[in-house]
């Protein structure tokens, strides 16, 4: 990253007359102007003018105020910011996939098709699932289809008054918020002294008006929910089911599989677990897997394969849920994803838990001593600090995500999972070395000596990143959001 | 074992595991019952090398035909300039989260900034927010606001002229949401109004849906029609192709409180579904009903002009199940992808792409007219650059005979309708092929 700081806006760059483009002809005579006026638009958009080369300049000189994996060490907990390998990239863009229309004729899209089928099969594999649909662009999407999938079921079965959904007090936000789009209530369950779901706590909860139990395993304390068994049993005897949240599937990969865990329904998220970059919020990809006797719900369109080897695409299916995407799903991403799995094979998935857990471990292990352990067990791909040992400096965990910042590491989850008030969640996942791990350790104790030492030092960070801190409360006040508002606001 | 992807040595391995005061990898999971563990590899193949890789997805791609490509519905065979890929593939935007720390992820609040600022300007309204998956739910996550905004009234009118695929996702999203879905009548290729007055009369009605160019690739006059929208207290959505708004008149400019739809026009490879980008903008009174990640400026302490998520609260990570949606990640790099795609254009290349896809359209619309084979199903009615067709013959046949000549004459809609797009990307020489084609099919229906 540049310490100076490229601010301006493509607009600021803008000159009558310009143009960064040049268009093929196809001397066919002008049509446009013979449409009816009021059907036009009145005024241009307001786009700016710019050349190529400052366009070309212009987003380098953004992407230099950015930080990615390729960047640096990027410990944010529960996202899973593993290498985004770039085999998968030149993959996606290969032209046998990316001029393909989505309502091109089967027989035309026979490659694409294996594609989709292949990694279909791979996940269910993986996932100990009977069958997935891929259809879904990401995390919460697929949360929000588990769900009708789940709905779909009980209202299949006649089984029409359960309302609820119940979440753990360490879930997701997204968890309840897509029970709530699917229509359901939200019941929350607390969580025991050691961070898992607390089966006594559970049990008055569950009757016949509860549709599923979401839950995240590993949760979001990187915690193991070491009861699992005896909570699916007491859910399934209630006659709901069980949804896994696939945020936290990495440490799992070669391990176990939720589906022979007494999960139901389940999503994965490709950009976490199968490594298909972020993009600075998407595009993601969010599958859904469900267990043998619920294929038929999936939503339409889905991908078969007939008796003759060839794939087909079912577009209605008696029972499915419906239709939840436009096409069968951001395509060139679950490419990457099958990429992925092929590069690594069935050893290389085998040790991709063990090491993410290998590196969260050693780094509660060797920060415990300055940061405050609020659950003393061994965890997954990833754990939660409370915050400095040492209470009375007064530093506080953003203080000490700003000043990783001046280090040259992205900084971790925090203020999440809601259970502790300086939640600091770190997850280093499997593609860090251990000499990239070493000096984390090192800078964060570092930090802490400082925030004995010289707290404000840590107080006023970042010192060293393009900007300073940035005024939030000024933001949300007046929302300035455009740049139209903006030269009517100039900042 | 080692892979190229995983760093660890044997002795990192031992040196780790010590510190930790553990013997073994098992030891991890030890807290985790046998019963529970696979206990095996995975019946997947193993690890292969970069160039089988690249082999296994070769042999896949050229099971694929590529056609020239009159098949629109939604999604078109639009020019992607060769700035774009390069752009993004700087991994600092590809490798990048969701900007939650402003300090270092400029970059990416900028361009959110910049997209916003465009395609709040391209649909005519006030704001935008950052991305959403694709046109279906961005549509439907639209009809949601107007039902969360009408809080009583859960009721919501959808033209039959909307794309089916929209239509589709949003009737299954008012399904689970609790929200009745009606659908306004079609008469002769654009909306009944004389239909939308009779279901309005209801009053519970919360939004109306409707489309221009439709379904069919007519541009339809909505003059009038948000005032009866707002007459009744409900509010109106429009859903457009965006690249379409270079040139057609803009939701904003129609009275629309809500646009909504999918932005693949605007560039984007076909990529057999995605990723695209759905897009959704409203008025500057609804900005906390919106769904999903905002940006805004502000300054930092040292006074610079900075960006940053704002306006959270409406989020599920703070509001959880009160949020406005679930929408978390979206399609953030296909915002940068039609950022970069609207500076390279300006006004004066998106309204070209118009008039020279416009153009075609209607040069191949007279074309296979005048061959007699085929006419337009809506003739009397305006039309961009897609059309539906009405043929003499049975389109399956069609579609064979082009498909040999390496073209995807448009998409079969039933045995005798066909929807023909065209873009930028069909030269002179193959608008004629196809017409030739068409004026070569004998006549059996």
């Amino acid at each position: 990253m540049n310490k100076e700081y490229y601010g301006k806006l493509i607009f600021e760059l803008s000159r009558p007359g310009r143009r960064g483009f040049k268009l093929p002809a196809n001397g066919c005579s002008d049509a446009l102007s013979e449409l009816p006026a009021d059907l036009l638009r009145a005024s241009s958009p307001a786009l700016p003018e710019v050349d190529e080369p400052s366009v070309v300049r212009h987003y380098t000189n953004m992407s230099n105020n950015n930080f990615g994996v390729d960047t640096g060490f990027y410990p944010l907990g529960s996202c899973t910011m593993k290498y985004n390998p770039k085999i998968n990239e030149e993959m996606a863009a290969g032209v046998g996939i990316a001029s393909l229309h989505p309502l091109q004729p089967v027989s035309t899209v026979q490659g694409a098709l294996e594609v989709y089928y292949t990694l279909q099969q791979a996940l269910s594999e993986i996932g100990g699932m009977s069958e997935f649909t891929l259809n879904l662009y990401a995390g919460a999407h697929g949360e929000l289809t588990g769900l009708m999938v789940i709905k779909a079921y009980h209202m299949e079965r006649g089984d029409v008054k359960r309302d609820k959904v119940i979440v753990p007090d360490s879930a997701h936000g997204t968890n309840p918020a897509s029970a709530a789009v699917a229509g359901y209530k939200i019941v929350e369950v607390k969580s025991g002294a050691d961070g898992t779901v607390d089966v006594e706590a559970l049990r008055p909860l569950l009757d016949d008006t509860v549709a599923a139990v979401m839950m995240t395993n590993p949760n979001t304390l990187g915690i193991f929910e070491k009861n699992i068994p005896e909570i699916a049993r007491l859910v399934h005897e209630a006659g709901a089911l069980m949804y896994y949240d696939g945020a936290n599937l990495n440490p799992l990969v070669g391990v176990g599989r939720p589906g022979d865990m007494g999960f139901d329904v389940m999503h994965i998220n490709l950009h976490k677990t199968f490594s298909t970059p972020h993009g600075g919020g998407g595009p993601g990809a969010g599958p859904v897997g469900v267990r043998k006797g619920l294929e038929h719900l999936l939503p339409v369109p889905h991908v078969i394969k007939k008796a003759d080897g060839s794939y087909d695409i079912e577009h209605s299916a008696p029972g499915s849920l419906g239709q939840v995407t436009g096409t069968l799903g951001n395509f060139a991403v679950l490419v990457r994803a099958l990429s992925y799995i092929f590069s690594l094979g069935k050893e290389g998935l085998a040790m991709v838990g063990p090491l993410a857990a290998l590196n969260a471990n050693y780094i509660k292990e060797r920060l415990r001593d300055l940061y405050l352990l609020p659950v003393d067990t061994v965890c997954k791909h990833e754990f939660v600090f409370d915050g400095l040992v040492d209470k009375s400096t007064g530093v506080t965990t953003l203080n000490i995500a700003k000043r990783l910042l001046d280090h040259g590491f992205h900084a971790p989850t925090i203020y999440f999972p809601l259970l502790f008030h300086e939640s600091l969640m770190i997850e280093p996942t499997e593609t860090e070395s251990k000499e990239t791990i070493d000096r984390f350790i090192e800078v964060m104790r570092d930090i802490a000596r400082e925030s004995a030492e010289t707290p404000e030092v840590v107080k006023t960070a970042p010192h060293n990143t393009p900007i300073s801190h940035p005024d939030d409360t000024r933001a949300a006040l007046n929302p300035i959001v455009t740049y139209k508002e903006l030269c009517e606001n100039p900042i | 074992m080692s892979h190229r992807y995983l760093p660890h040595t044997p002795e990192d391995i031992s040196e780790m595991l010590a510190a930790c005061s553990m013997n073994g990898l098992g030891e991890l999971y030890s807290d985790v019952s046998p019963a529970l563990l696979l206990g095996r590899e995975y019946d997947l193949p193993s690890e292969k090398s970069e160039k089988e890789v690249r082999d296994f997805f070769k042999k896949l791609g050229e099971k694929n035909r590529l056609m020239t490509c009159f098949a629109g519905a939604g999604w078109y065979d639009r020019y992607t300039p060769a700035v774009i890929p390069a752009l993004l593939s700087r991994s600092e935007f590809l490798t990048a989260y969701t900007p939650y720390q402003p300090e270092i992820s400029q970059g990416t609040l900028q361009y959110i900034f910049e997209y916003q600022s465009m395609m709040a300007s391209l649909t005519g309204l006030d704001v935008s927010n950052a991305s959403m998956y694709d046109g279906p739910t961005a549509v439907a996550e639209a009809m949601m606001m107007t039902v969360a905004a009408a809080r009583k009234r859960n009721r919501v009118l959808v033209s039959a002229t909307v794309l089916p695929q929209v239509r589709e996702v949003m009737s299954t999203y008012a399904r689970y949401h609790g929200i009745v879905l009606d659908t306004i009548a079609e008469e002769d290729g654009v909306t009944s109004r004389a239909d939308l007055e009779e279901k309005m009369a209801s009053g519970d009605v919360a939004g109306v849906v409707v489309a221009s160019p439709n379904r069919y690739g007519v541009l339809e006059d909505y003059n009038g029609w948000a005032d009866t929208v707002h007459a009744a207290k409900a509010l109106f959505v429009m859903t457009c192709e965006a690249a379409a708004l270079g040139a057609v008149k803009s939701p904003g400019e129609w009275g629309a409180d809500i646009a909504a739809g999918d932005a693949q026009s605007l560039g984007m490879p076909l990529n057999f579904g995605g990723p695209y980008l759905g897009y959704i903008c409203c008025t500057r009174q609804l900005i906390r009903k919106l769904p999903g990640r905002i940006v805004g400026a502000t300054v930092d302490e040292d006074g610079r002009r900075v960006f940053v998520l704002t306006l959270q609260a409406r989020e599920q990570h703070i509001r959880r199940e009160k949020a406005t949606s679930n929408i978390c990640s979206n399609q953030g790099l296909m915002a940068l992808f039609v950022s970069v795609y609207m500076s390279l254009l300006g006004p004066q290349g998106l309204k070209e792409v118009n008039s020279l896809s416009c153009a075609g359209a209607h040069y191949l619309a007279d074309r296979i007219e005048k061959g007699g084979k085929a006419r337009l199903s809506y003739p009397d009615k305006p039309f961009l650059h897609e059309f539906e067709l009405t043929t003499s013959f049975d389109v399956d046949s069609l579609m064979q005979r082009a498909m040999q000549h390496g073209i995807l004459p448009g998409v079969r809609l039933t045995d005798n309708r066909l929807l023909v797009a065209v873009t930028e990307m069909q030269s002179r020489e193959d608008l004629d092929h196809l017409a030739d084609i068409i004026d070569s099919m004998p006549s059996t229906l």
